[in-house]
């Protein structure tokens, strides 16, 4: 298991350091600093073995996170556990920054002590952690018995995520479908590979303990309740507008064996925004942006660029925050850039040409050419060309996802499925989408 | 609202970081005064001081007391801060930490869950003996809590006093209650009592202490669907230990176990893709829930590559085993292993790694082509595999090869340095892979010739020349302009420049006479590294006694290499797949490889399958039915034997990771020792290890050398130069010396069997177990027959795959022990089956003292891998048969010895007369000189002369009627005296 884990500055000044094993000894806080932190050359793993010690480590902006080991231990485990970590220390005092470890330091050392005992990773939901570590300090006096027992059954309990007795009076849920769409394109337009990750977000305000159930157009789902209608016809309608779902994980809070049975969604969801699914599609995939590059090399002193984008979803439906990335040679002297819309600029330090549209609506297209002034040079080897990337949101699913319902039922209040008002929203967004040149 | 939040808690609590900055003088005096302030907000500000310093490495250990004052406070976040301290501190002042104890008590029995948990986890981190007792009673209540809190807590802190006091834990029972606690009702309580009884489980490898059975197995699969993320993966974990009694309760437990692969935890998935590949192993591939399974393993294997970069870091390098085991799986997902542009390294040279492995003729178009893109990046590391990976492709994918040349030659075009030797490095094993078939490509790497600066690339580069001399009309210039700089080479190069040269002398003898002495003279008479030296010595005498032979020999057909050439050995696969998720995973390596003491030195293996479920317990599970793919992959025969080595195979063949192969894995037989040894010698020798031939036949001290007339007659022969007729003269004469490691040894091995001399030989115990080298298993004892010291080694095959190419060789030892001969495995060694040979040892090798003194460090080679033990031999071995003294010498010896080196022992427990006893002792070399009566005392006098020329005397007293002997050992080297005595016990008492 974890023997201890360490936190440290950009410098490798140590901010944080807990042992949790007799195994790890002091040196291994310098260990990592020498062998990791100010390394000549770069490590290129993220575990390393220094001394029969292992380090794992993951960076949040400069932040170090270490977590070493002289054991066979888990290493997914390790990894999940220094996110969650992240992740608890960002619900607690935002940004993971110098400033904020050392101002919370105490707290860290608090939550430390909680969420990882003898290095096992212990219930690190904060939805239970708030209720009873807390910025201020709490007296062991003011809980009364039954909170205690409350906090400790729900710290142990089957539903660690939530705590009983939340009460709302307008009870209100928000649906989140974030995709990001993935695309890789050959020069000549032909898709190497795509698919969508996409993730349903929910946030809840719901009292009690409500039992949900989640529906969507998944096509094991569709077909299913097609064969069960009896009706080839409705089988076929319904059918075209389910998707193939390749894979799908799920917040713990979500009963596994009851979608593996039934494939339905069932769970009592935590308060407040938490992530319900995540799920990967590739097949059917409605690429909002179609890119055609056109590189041409005059002389050896001269590049000219010309990009076409191509939008491709319904004219009603507008995308934003559009950014199209052309990577430039390193010796690049100079650019003229002419574009129909929005903004061209040549940025040297970024080596690239940046475009950028406001918005663009489904079924148009726009242009881009550049002339690149090149320095010559007398280095051989030959300019990489990066792909084309793009950036962009639509405002609906490239996986063709469609949420059927959400259901809500609390037996034990006095509210219905009918009183929840329920938001669904859809967002799909450019994941890593490029095109070679 | 995280903004406000964030602000809000600035505005309080800004302070916190100022702990950070005091780095006055006189800290440590202010602390105390303030720790033992009346105010209790300035004695917690004065804590967190305490606990920045302690943070940043300064010792406040000074302020023991006075922060273990501070303990009694109902602030819980005051006393959180002393539990840090004192569990940071305690070992080191453990009188003082006694203090602590009395508030622990106390607090166990607080009415606050909280506090009590937070008392039991803090106590069992204090590692101080005598708080240890203390903690048992309160341990011992709070295992039966009322509060699952606090039962979890004290689950772990089991585990935790285990760590410290083992003994104390199983005396007072904990261990039991802790089985119970995996039926609490609470599956949190569950999950921390499986972690901890499966940590206690491993150091007590034999134990039965988790004793799954279908029952427990039962509540397990059940707390699995309610306990948190974490509890799951400590579950599975244990999980993945069982073996199902059949294929049927294996099935269940993978139905059960299933819908975990819809996890969003990645620890998670692979913990339950671990359970599945293994239990897997059991069902019935006729099964169809076989194939289902099979199908709903690949999709969350694709999901774990879009986490986070480390994550998809530990599980490419699962999947990488996973596809090695079942290739099926992932068969059809080539794209999603593409390498992104923005892919951290350590992600890319994974994927690259992995879409090798699915390659095939239905994918090949996509991945060249994708490889092909990568070979323009930046990275020069990804940009090497991925012009060796082209090549890997050319040799596995038949129908590829010639677009993957063509693709390699266009990457040689770019004239980029790195790429270009890489190129040239894989396109030898292509050649050697499809002779005859693309050497018209051979004029375009000769232009690239001076570019070469590797010494990889330059051996490849020389091999191709040497190996197609006769197309290539300039091959001797060639070659020549390498020779300029013959002495700066690597060895590698240096060995293949020889082979080389003496092919092409082969192919065109006429023009290149002068160059092949020059370099024969260069490697034999120049050189220090004596495995060029005996090559080039070979060579010589192959060319000068016999050239038709010589041709035979060294333009023999070689081998075809095939396709996967860095698979993982199928045992060491099988126990990786063992240890899905863990480090060994990441690492490759077994956990014994890089885990300490007794925990992980435990070796997994996968279940066997239906129908012979019981052979998993039998100790021969060396070939689980059904582990291997069907077809076992053909592995290159990479590094050949003495001979293989002769036929220049010893070229490196295609490999993955390392690009710079490091000369001593290539040097065949020659170098087992190369530094493998340094494992097994442990940190306490200081000497530097040099393979051990280097010393004896470094030209500098010929009195050494192991063969002397050789280094003589060749230093000294004027005619050296003159031709190669004045070789063969010498050397036959030389090499025909009862000398090691000479060819004609080659032939006269068998008949050093047999001829018992009646002397005691030790039953043969294992000296290396299975577990340990890949599926071999060697037995061996020593024996000294008819004046030979012979080495009785077993070899046995527990692995599943036929071994070949058996190599022996000694580190440096005490008496210079070394082997006389070759290990002669006559067939290659199929599986199960068991080989017996006889090895006989000269003592003319090079010495160096061992602890123990009859310690001898042993590498064996097979077509598998290297691998070391240590045994020590009897010293009788070394008892010569003219060891008799005449008496005279020995009187005046036994005088002359200083009584110093007298050492007594007494032998109890022998029923022997001292009659039976001369003769039984003189079969063993042992001589009696003398025997005097006195008073019913029968003195012998005896005599031992080792084989390096030490004396031993002996007095030994046999009372009559006594079954106790005396024993005074004399001798001028003492440190024998305790080895003559061990020998005595065992010749007298057998």
């Amino acid at each position: 298991m974890i023997g201890g884990l360490f936190i440290y500055n950009h410098k490798g000044e140590v901010l944080i350091s807990r042992v949790y094993r007799d195994d790890i000894g002091r040196n291994a806080v310098d260990a990592f600093r020498v062998n990791v932190i100010h390394a000549r050359q770069q490590v290129r793993s993220p575990v390393n073995n220094i001394a029969r010690t292992s380090f794992f480590h993951v960076k949040r902006s400069n932040i170090w996170l270490a977590a070493v080991t002289k054991q066979n231990v888990n290493a997914a485990m390790v990894f999940e556990f220094l996110y969650k970590m992240c992740d608890v220390m960002t619900a607690y005092f935002g940004k993971i920054s110098e400033e904020n470890i050392k101002n919370n330091f105490v707290l860290i050392y608090e939550l430390l002590d909680e969420i990882l005992d003898f290095g096992y990773p212990q219930n690190s939901e904060t939805g239970a952690l708030k209720t009873f570590i807390t910025q201020q300090g709490i007296k062991s006096a003011h809980h009364t018995k039954e909170e205690q027992s409350q906090i400790t059954s729900q710290v142990t309990g089957q539903i660690g995520w939530r705590r009983e007795g939340i009460k709302y009076r307008r009870n209100e849920l928000f649906l989140d479908v974030l995709e990001s769409v993935n695309l890789l394109m050959s020069p000549q337009g032909q898709v190497l590979s795509a698919h969508v990750s996409g993730r349903v977000v929910m946030k809840s305000y719901l009292s009690g303990m409500p039992e949900c159930k989640f529906g969507m157009n998944d096509k094991i789902v569709i077909d299913k309740q097609g064969k069960g209608g009896g009706t080839d016809e409705a089988g076929k309608s319904t059918g075209k507008q389910s998707i193939a779902i390749d894979d799908c994980t799920f917040h713990q809070c979500v009963r596994l064996s009851k979608f593996d049975s039934e494939r339905s969604i069932s769970f009592i969801p935590p308060d407040g925004e938490y992530e319900l699914m995540r799920y990967r599609t590739t097949k059917d995939i409605i690429l909002p942006f179609r890119v055609i590059p056109l590189v041409r090399e005059v002389g050896r002193t001269k590049l000219e660029v010309k990009v076409v984008i191509k939008s491709n979803f319904k004219p009603s439906l507008l995308a934003q925050k559009i950014e199209v990335r052309i990577p430039t040679p390193l010796n690049t002297s100079g650019v003229q850039v002419i574009c129909m819309k929005g903004k061209a600029k040549y940025k040297a330090s970024e080596n690239a040409i940046v475009w950028k549209i406001k918005r663009m609506a489904g079924m148009k297209e726009s242009q881009i050419s550049a002339e690149i002034e090149l320095l010559p040079t007398n280095d051989k080897k030959k300019w990489a060309r990066p792909p084309i990337s793009m950036n962009f949101e639509v405002p609906f699913a490239p996986s063709g996802l469609k949420v059927r319902y959400l259901k809500v039922f609390e037996p034990k209040l006095n509210y219905s499925d009918h009183d929840v008002i329920k938001w669904v929203r859809y967002i799909g967004r450019s994941g890593i989408y490029e095109t070679r040149c | 609202m995280p903004q406000a939040n964030e602000n809000r808690h600035i505005g309080s609590k800004m302070t916190d970081s100022k702990y950070f900055t005091t780095t006055k003088k006189g800290e440590i005096f202010e602390l105390k005064a303030e720790l033992n302030s009346d105010k209790k907000e300035k004695k917690k500000e004065a804590v967190k001081k305490v606990i920045a310093s302690m943070t940043v490495g300064k010792d406040v250990s000074a302020l023991f007391p006075d922060v273990v004052n501070c303990m009694q406070t109902d602030n819980l976040e005051l006393k959180k801060l002393v539990y840090l301290y004192l569990m940071n501190y305690a070992k080191s002042q453990p009188d003082m930490a006694i203090m602590a104890v009395n508030t622990f008590v106390k607090d166990c029995e607080d009415p606050n869950p909280l506090i009590r948990a937070l008392a039991v986890r803090t106590m069992g981190c204090i590692r101080v003996d005598k708080i240890t007792e203390y903690l048992c009673e309160p341990l011992r209540k709070c295992l039966k809590d009322e509060d699952p809190y606090v039962r979890k807590t004290a689950a772990v802190c089991v585990a935790k006093l285990h760590d410290i006091n083992a003994q104390l834990v199983e005396d007072q029972g904990f261990l039991d209650t802790l089985k119970d606690l995996i039926s609490d009702s609470n599956p949190m309580v569950v999950a921390n009592a499986v972690a901890a009884l499966s940590e206690i489980a491993e150091s007590h490898p034999n134990s039965n202490l988790l004793d799954l059975n279908p029952q427990s197995i039962n509540k397990l699969l059940t707390a699995l669907n309610e306990c948190t993320e974490w509890g799951q993966i400590f579950i599975l974990d244990c999980l993945a230990n069982y073996t199902p009694r059949d294929d049927r309760e294996s099935q269940s437990i993978c139905e059960r176990v299933t819908p975990r692969l819809s996890h969003a935890n990645s620890a998670v998935v692979l913990s339950a893709v671990k359970v599945l590949m293994k239990f897997m192993e059991m069902l019935p591939k006729d099964l169809d829930y076989y194939g289902t399974l099979l199908k709903k393993l690949a999709p969350p294997l694709v999901t774990l590559l879009s986490a986070e970069p480390e994550l998809q870091y530990v599980a490419l390098r699962n999947i990488n085993l996973i596809v090695q085991k079942r290739p099926e799986i992932l068969k059809h997902e080539m794209k999603v292993f593409f390498v992104k542009y923005n892919d951290p390294i350590y992600v890319k040279l994974e994927k690259l790694d992995i879409m090798i492995r699915l390659a095939s003729q239905a994918n090949i178009a996509q991945v060249l082509a994708e490889l092909k893109e990568y070979a323009t990046e930046v990275d020069v590391d990804f940009v090497r595999k991925a012009v060796r990976a082209i090549g890997r492709c050319a040799i596995k994918v038949e129908q590829s090869a010639e677009r993957c040349v063509s693709t390699l030659l266009d990457l040689i075009q770019t004239k980029v340095n790195y790429v270009v030797q890489e190129a040239i490095v894989v396109i030898k094993d292509i050649f050697r892979k499809y002779p005859n078939k693309y050497e018209s490509v051979i004029a375009t790497l000769c232009e690239n010739l001076d570019s070469l600066d590797e010494p990889e690339a330059r051996a490849a580069m020389i091999w191709i020349v040497g190996e197609y001399a006769e197309r290539i009309d300039n091959a001797d210039e060639l070659l020549e302009s390498f020779l300029e700089g013959f002495h700066d080479e690597s060895t590698q190069v240096q060995l293949q420049l020889l082979t080389a040269i003496v092919k092409l002398f082969l192919k065109k003898p006429t023009e290149t006479q002068e160059l092949v002495q020059q370099v024969l003279s260069l490697a034999t008479q120049d050189s220090d590294n004596p495995d060029l030296r005996d090559r080039g010595y070979i060579y010589w005498r192959l060319l000068s006694t016999d050239p038709v032979a010589a041709k035979e020999v060294v333009l023999a057909e070689k081998p075809l290499i095939s396709e996967e050439t860095d698979l993982i050995e199928p045992t060491l696969l099988e126990e990786l797949i063992c240890h899905i998720g863990t480090l060994a995973s990441v690492y490759h390596k077994p956990p014994s490889a890089f885990v300490e003491g007794s925990r992980g030195v435990q070796h997994r293996r996968l279940p066997a399958r239906a129908g012979s479920g019981e052979s998993s317990e039998s100790p021969d599970v060396g070939q689980p039915v059904g582990a291997v793919p069907d077809t076992p992959p053909a592995v290159i025969p990479s590094q050949g034997d003495l001979l293989g080595d002769l036929l220049n195979l010893d070229l490196a063949p295609p490999t993955s990771s390392a690009p710079t192969v490091t000369p001593s894995m290539q040097m065949g037989a020659m170098d087992l020792l190369g530094g493998g040894l340094d494992s097994l010698m442990g940190d306490e020798s200081e000497t530097p290890h040099v393979p051990s031939r280097m010393e004896t036949q470094s030209p500098q001290s010929p009195s050494e050398c192991s063969h002397p007339e050789l280094g003589g007659d060749i230093a000294g022969s004027p005619a050296m130069g003159a031709g190669l007729a004045s070789a063969p003269v010498v050397m036959p004469a030389s090499l025909g010396a009862p000398v090691s490691s000479g060819l004609d040894d080659l032939f006269d091995l068998g008949g050093g069997v047999g001829m018992p001399t009646g002397a005691f030989v030790v039953p043969k115990t294992i000296w290396l177990p299975a577990m340990k080298a890949k599926g071999l298993e060697i037995s061996g004892t020593f024996a000294r027959r008819a004046g030979v010291i012979q080495m009785e080694l077993s070899l046995t095959n527990k692995a599943m795959s036929v071994m070949t190419d058996f190599a022996i060789q000694f580190n440096r030892n005490s008496f210079g022990l070394a082997p006389a001969g070759p290990l002669q495995v006559l067939t290659p060694l199929s599986p199960n089956q068991t080989t017996e040979i006889s090895l006989p040892l000269s003592n003319v090798g090079p010495v160096m003292k061992m602890e123990p003194l009859n310690n001898l460090q042993v590498a064996v080679k097979n077509n598998i891998d290297v691998f070391y033990f240590s045994c020590q031999y009897p010293i009788s071995i070394l008892f010569v048969e003219e060891g008799k003294m005449e008496r005279q010498v020995f009187l005046a010896t036994w005088k002359d010895i200083p009584n110093d080196n007298e050492t007594q022992y007494q032998i109890k427990d022998c029923h022997l007369n001292s009659d039976a006893a001369t003769t039984r002792l003189q079969s063993s070399n042992i001589f009696t000189i003398a025997k005097r009566t006195v008073e019913g005392q029968d003195m012998l006098y005896q005599s031992i002369k080792l084989t390096n020329g030490i004396w031993v005397l002996v007095e030994l007293r046999v009372q009559t009627g006594s079954p106790n002997y005396m024993l005074s050992v004399k001798c001028r080297a003492p440190e024998v005296a305790q080895l003559v005595y061990q020998c005595y016990e065992m010749v007298l008492k057998n």
